[in-house]
C-alpha cells in the first residue's frame, strides 16, 4: 500500500499544514491485519526525513513556477524511492505530495488522481482562507478542513 | 525552557497550541506536534470509512467548507449597502489615524488583506483546469485589469497603461471607482482619496503572485469624469529585471 504524506508550505516557506495517511483503496479487504486502514506505514528513519524531502522540493518547485503557467506541476522530484508530487496556486501556496511507491508495486499510482487530489484540497484551502480570522501562513488547525481532507484523500488516493 | 513556550512556526493570529494539545477527536492539526497530531488513529479511520457525521466544532453543521464558493453566478449585493459598510470603514479608520497619509496607509492595509484572498478566489472560479498562473507581469496586469476587477467590481477598469517615464510603472484607470462614487472629500483634506483601499486590493493580489509592487490611489479629474481615479503601480526593481533574465 502506498504511503502518502501531503503539506502545504505557505510563501515563506513555513509549514501551514501537514497530514500523513496510506492509501484507502483496498483497505478493506486487508483489515483482518491488525493494521489500521490509512495508517502511514513509512518506516522511522523516514519519517523523520519527510518534511526535509518536501522541503527541499521547493527549489525545484521555484524554478518550474517560473516556466510554466500550470497550477499543477506533476512529478518534480524523486528521493530514494519517495516520489514527490507538487500543486502551486496563485498566491504562492505550495501542496506537496510525497509518496512510495516501492513497497506494493501492486497498486499502480495514477497522476489524474494526484491531480484532482491537489484540484479538491486548493478548494478547501481556498474556503479556510475566506475565513476573517485565517491570515496568509498561518497554519491551519481548523478540526473542520483536517476532516474534510482526509475524506478527499480516502476518496482520491 | 518548559514545553509551554515551544516556538510556534506560523499560529500568529491563534491563541498558541502547545505540544500538550493533541486533538481529541483525532481531527485537527496542530503545528507544534506536526503530522503526529492528525494522524490516522483506528478511531478516525473508522469515521471515515464509515461515512459517520460528527460534530467537531460549533459550527460543524453549517461549515463554509460544504458550501460551494465556486459558483460561477455573480451574487450581487446592494450599492446602498457596500456605500454604508464603506463609509463606515473610512470613518473608523479616520477615528484611528494621524493623518491623512497614515489613513491612506490604513485603507490600503484593509485592503490588502481582501486582495490577498480575491485573487485565489476568482482563480478557483476561472477553474483550475482552464485557467493558467499569471507569471509574467503584463500578464497579471491584463488579468486584474479584466477578470479581477469584473468579479469585484462589476466592470473591467477603464485603462491599463505603462508610464513613459520609468519602466516599471504601470497605471490602472477607473473613471467612476466603486466605493468612492458616494465620498466627497473637504477642502482641508488635501488629495486624500478613499479609493486607497481599491489599491491596497490591488497590491495584495500582486504581492502575494510575488509581484511585489507599491500602489497608490490618485484623483486625475478630467472634463466629465471628476471621479477618475489613476492607480498607480510601482514594482520593485528586481522585478523588471528578473522579468528581462527569465523571459528574453
Amino acid at each position: 500500500m502506498t504511503s502518502y504524506y501531503f503539506s502545504i508550505i505557505g510563501t515563506r516557506d513555513n509549514p501551514v499544514y501537514e497530514f500523513e495517511f496510506s492509501s484507502f483503496k483496498n483497505s478493506l479487504a486487508m483489515s483482518t491485519s491488525t493494521s489500521v486502514p490509512g495508517k502511514s506505514q513509512f518506516s522511522a528513519s523516514i519519517k523523520e526525513m519527510l518534511p526535509f524531502i518536501s522541503n527541499s522540493s521547493l527549489d525545484i518547485i521555484e524554478d518550474a513556477q517560473w516556466t510554466t503557467n500550470l497550477f499543477y506541476l506533476g512529478k518534480i522530484d524523486s528521493f530514494y524511492g519517495l516520489l514527490v508530487n507538487a500543486f502551486i496556486t496563485q498566491g504562492n501556496i505550495k501542496f506537496v505530495l510525497c509518496y512510495d511507491v516501492s513497497n506494493g508495486t501492486t497498486q499502480k499510482y495514477d497522476d489524474s488522481s494526484i491531480k484532482q487530489f491537489f484540484i479538491e484540497a486548493n478548494d478547501l484551502y481556498v474556503k479556510c482562507l475566506l475565513n476573517p480570522f485565517y491570515s496568509v501562513n498561518d497554519a491551519i488547525v481548523s478540526p473542520d478542513f483536517d476532516l474534510r481532507l482526509k475524506l478527499i484523500a480516502k476518496k482520491y488516493l | 525552557m518548559s514545553n509551554d513556550n515551544i516556538i510556534l512556526p506560523s499560529a500568529a493570529s491563534l491563541s498558541t497550541l502547545s505540544i500538550a494539545d493533541n486533538p481529541k477527536s483525532g481531527f485537527g492539526y496542530n503545528p507544534s506536534l506536526g503530522p503526529l497530531s492528525n494522524t490516522i488513529t483506528p478511531e478516525s479511520s473508522n469515521i471515515l470509512l464509515n461515512r459517520k457525521t460528527l460534530s467537531l466544532t460549533p459550527t460543524s453543521g453549517n461549515s463554509i467548507y460544504d458550501k460551494n464558493v465556486n459558483n460561477k453566478k455573480i451574487n450581487e449585493i446592494n450599492l446602498s449597502s457596500l456605500s454604508f459598510l464603506f463609509c463606515e470603514a473610512v470613518n473608523w479608520t479616520h477615528r484611528n489615524s494621524k493623518g491623512i497619509q497614515d489613513l491612506e496607509t490604513r485603507l490600503n492595509g484593509l485592503g490588502y488583506q481582501v486582495g490577498q484572498r480575491f485573487l485565489e478566489l476568482i482563480k478557483l472560479r476561472e477553474g483550475v483546469k482552464s485557467s493558467k498562473r499569471e507569471i509574467k507581469i503584463i500578464d497579471i496586469l491584463r488579468f486584474i485589469h479584466g477578470t479581477f476587477w469584473k468579479s469585484i467590481f462589476g466592470k473591467t477598469a477603464n485603462e491599463l497603461e505603462k508610464s513613459q517615464d520609468a519602466s516599471n510603472e504601470y497605471m490602472i484607470i477607473d473613471n467612476v471607482p466603486l466605493v468612492s462614487k458616494f465620498i466627497s472629500i473637504p477642502k482641508d483634506y488635501g488629495n486624500l482619496n478613499c479609493s486607497a483601499f481599491m489599491a491596497g486590493i490591488i497590491e495584495g493580489a500582486l504581492d502575494s503572485s510575488s509581484f511585489h509592487a507599491n500602489v497608490t490611489a490618485h484623483s486625475a479629474p478630467i472634463d466629465g469624469v471628476p471621479l477618475r481615479t489613476v492607480f498607480l503601480i510601482k514594482f520593485d526593481e528586481q522585478l523588471v529585471i528578473r522579468e528581462s533574465l527569465r523571459f528574453n
